[in-house]
């Protein structure tokens, strides 16, 4: 029996290693160790820190990068701004006998993929797009006005694109939430914003900071939104890292981008964490 | 506030307002997409000339519809091929890494449980750098050292498999493991007394047990593959996926066929996961 039963360790241990090792572990440690070799000038490659020299004495790049972690922090905090109330309604307003529904039907167009949710906005808002048409034809506008390609509507198409990674855990916090407590709070004397602020988003937060850290994550790796809906002159680190790779073919310069985004994401998800006292394996539970 | 306490007529309205503009707002970029597939016009816009399935079935020379367009088609083809077996190879993987930490026991279990969680915190983006350079790094030892050129380590079919099996199994073993949790280990005893091996007993009870969260892992990693652009996007070589293909031609311009097959997609998804929902239903 015994014996049986670390065979089934054996077997069970063995893909998840394989995955974690091939797929992640290596592959990272690879990525650092190309970021920090680059070309001398006799052409031999070797240990350097060129590439992190260059990252901070091109404006062009750390700016990039500041404005990426900027805009993320700010698409994060009007995502929560934004599912809160809905998932305060779904969960406590509405009669039950929709809250099945409305749960479906909000997590329903998250399925579909994020292209066609972007370039749905793209035929809404562009110059010749549907609202520029009603407009001009409620007289509102005599000529049409491009919506697209600036930082505004890029962080309604991020917020639209994360929803749904704030309202899953929002939804999941606020169902246990003893409606006791809110009856508790009112009779004893307090108003939607004091029960709002001592009762409601401390009981949440565990929920909000795992919708946060993943809401966060996705919004700095984004590539789509950025591209397709963002300005031509503002870009998206992602965007830098791409163009390293794919159009000027420097390997080592575009991990050391990598690895400068993977040190944001961690240290942001890191700072999170401690401030609000709570813990990765709890808060992905 | 809530259901049982009264409030202000003003509140209560502004509160429903409020919950209908989101669902305007959630559903307006789909709504509009899905019409402008059936309108009578050479681009996706208004005004509105008429109904026509051109965008579906028109075969040429002015108006080729999806099921006539090669290329789209081909790109649909190779999502499928690629989401068929990145959620068999993850759901597998992902099932035996939630026995692993569910059941066992063993030394660096906490190590291994954050690694595991690692693809959800790493950017879809860096997976797919990362994996390139490596699988990169690979083909070139192979090459030197033993002067074999082994096509999965070059940007193709099986790259992308793999890349999207990086992160999609940690969704995988997270979707069964949340039942696993539930599984009342005193079942797998009673079948362990009456002579069943361990193989035995989780073949016929733990996995029966399991059998809705699997389903729900094998969807969820189906939709999640299909739909998957950052990291593909290193990743591909010029067999394009269709997040891929697509994105080449939003990028160029539009017509639309592009809303033709949003409508599919759309259609697809939400038929699968109203079955996902339904199916993994655990008290069925």
């Amino acid at each position: 029996m015994n014996k049986s039963m670390r065979w089934g360790l054996l077997i069970f241990i063995l893909p998840v290693l394989v995955w974690l090792l091939l797929l992640i572990v290596l592959p990272q440690v690879d990525m650092a160790i190309m970021a920090i070799r680059a070309d001398n000038e006799f052409g031999e490659t070797g240990f350097s820190l060129a590439n992190f020299r260059v990252f901070f004495s091109e404006p062009i790049y750390w700016r990039t990068f500041a404005r990426t972690a900027i805009f993320s922090v700010l698409v994060t905090f009007l995502t929560f701004l934004i599912t809160m109330p809905v998932a305060f309604y779904i969960t406590k307003v509405v009669s039950p006998r929709f809250q099945g529904f409305l749960t479906v039907l909000t997590l329903l167009p998250f399925w579909v993929s994020e292209l066609v949710r972007v370039y749905g906005w793209m035929i809404l808002l562009r110059e010749s797009g549907v609202i520029n048409h009603f407009l001009i034809k409620s007289g509102i506008l005599n000529k049409p006005v491009e919506l697209l390609y600036n930082d505004a509507t890029m962080v309604m198409g991020l917020v639209y694109t994360s929803m749904l990674f704030m309202l899953v855990p929002l939804l999941s916090v606020l169902e246990n939430l003893d409606n006791n407590l809110i009856e508790a709070a009112y009779d004893l004397g307090g108003n939607v914003w004091s029960i709002t602020v001592k009762i409601i988003i401390p009981y949440c937060l565990p929920g909000i900071v795992s919708g946060s850290i993943v809401v966060f994550m996705l919004t700095l790796g984004n590539y789509l939104t950025p591209n397709l809906m963002g300005g031509k002159n503002g870009l998206w680190f992602t965007e830098q890292i791409y163009n390293q790779f794919i159009a000027s073919f420097n390997w080592n310069q575009g991990s050391a981008f990598g690895f400068l985004l993977l040190i944001l994401s961690s240290a942001i998800i890191w700072i999170g964490l401690k401030l609000t006292r709570q813990s990765l394996g709890k808060v992905v539970q | 506030m809530i259901r049982n306490i009264p409030q202000t007529k003003t509140y209560s309205q502004g509160f429903k307002l409020y919950v209908g503009l989101y669902f305007v707002f959630l559903f307006a970029p789909l709504l509009v997409t899905c019409v402008l597939a059936f309108n009578d016009s050479m681009f996706p816009s208004l005004p509105w000339k008429g109904f026509t399935l051109d965008w579906f079935t028109g075969h040429g020379p002015i108006r080729t519809g999806i099921f006539h367009d090669q290329i789209n088609l081909d790109s649909i083809r190779v999502s499928f091929k690629v989401a068929f077996f990145v959620s068999l190879l993850s759901t597998f993987v992902g099932t035996m890494a939630a026995f692993l930490f569910e059941q066992e026991d063993f030394p660096f279990k906490q190590l291994l449980f954050f690694l595991m969680l690692a693809p959800l915190v790493i950017p879809g983006v860096i997976l797919g750098i990362s994996i390139l350079l490596f699988s990169n790094t690979l083909g070139v030892f192979f090459e030197t050292r033993m002067g074999l050129d082994v096509g999965l380590f070059r940007p193709g079919f099986w790259l992308v498999v793999l890349g999207q099996f990086s992160f999609i199994t940690t969704i995988a073993t997270l979707i069964v493991s949340a039942r696993l949790k539930k599984f009342d280990p005193t079942l797998e005893e009673a079948a362990m007394n009456l002579g069943a091996t361990r193989f035995e007993t989780i073949l016929h009870i733990t996995l029966k047990f399991l059998r809705p969260s699997i389903i729900g892992a094998l969807a969820v990693s189906f939709l999640m593959s299909f739909e998957n652009f950052n990291t593909t996007l290193f990743l591909v070589s010029s067999q394009a996926t269709l997040p891929i293909n697509l994105y080449l031609q939003v990028r160029d311009g539009s017509t639309p066929v592009i809303n033709a097959i949003s409508v599919l997609m759309i259609g697809g998804t939400s038929l699968l996961a109203l079955a996902n929902l339904y199916f993994s239903k655990p008290d069925r």
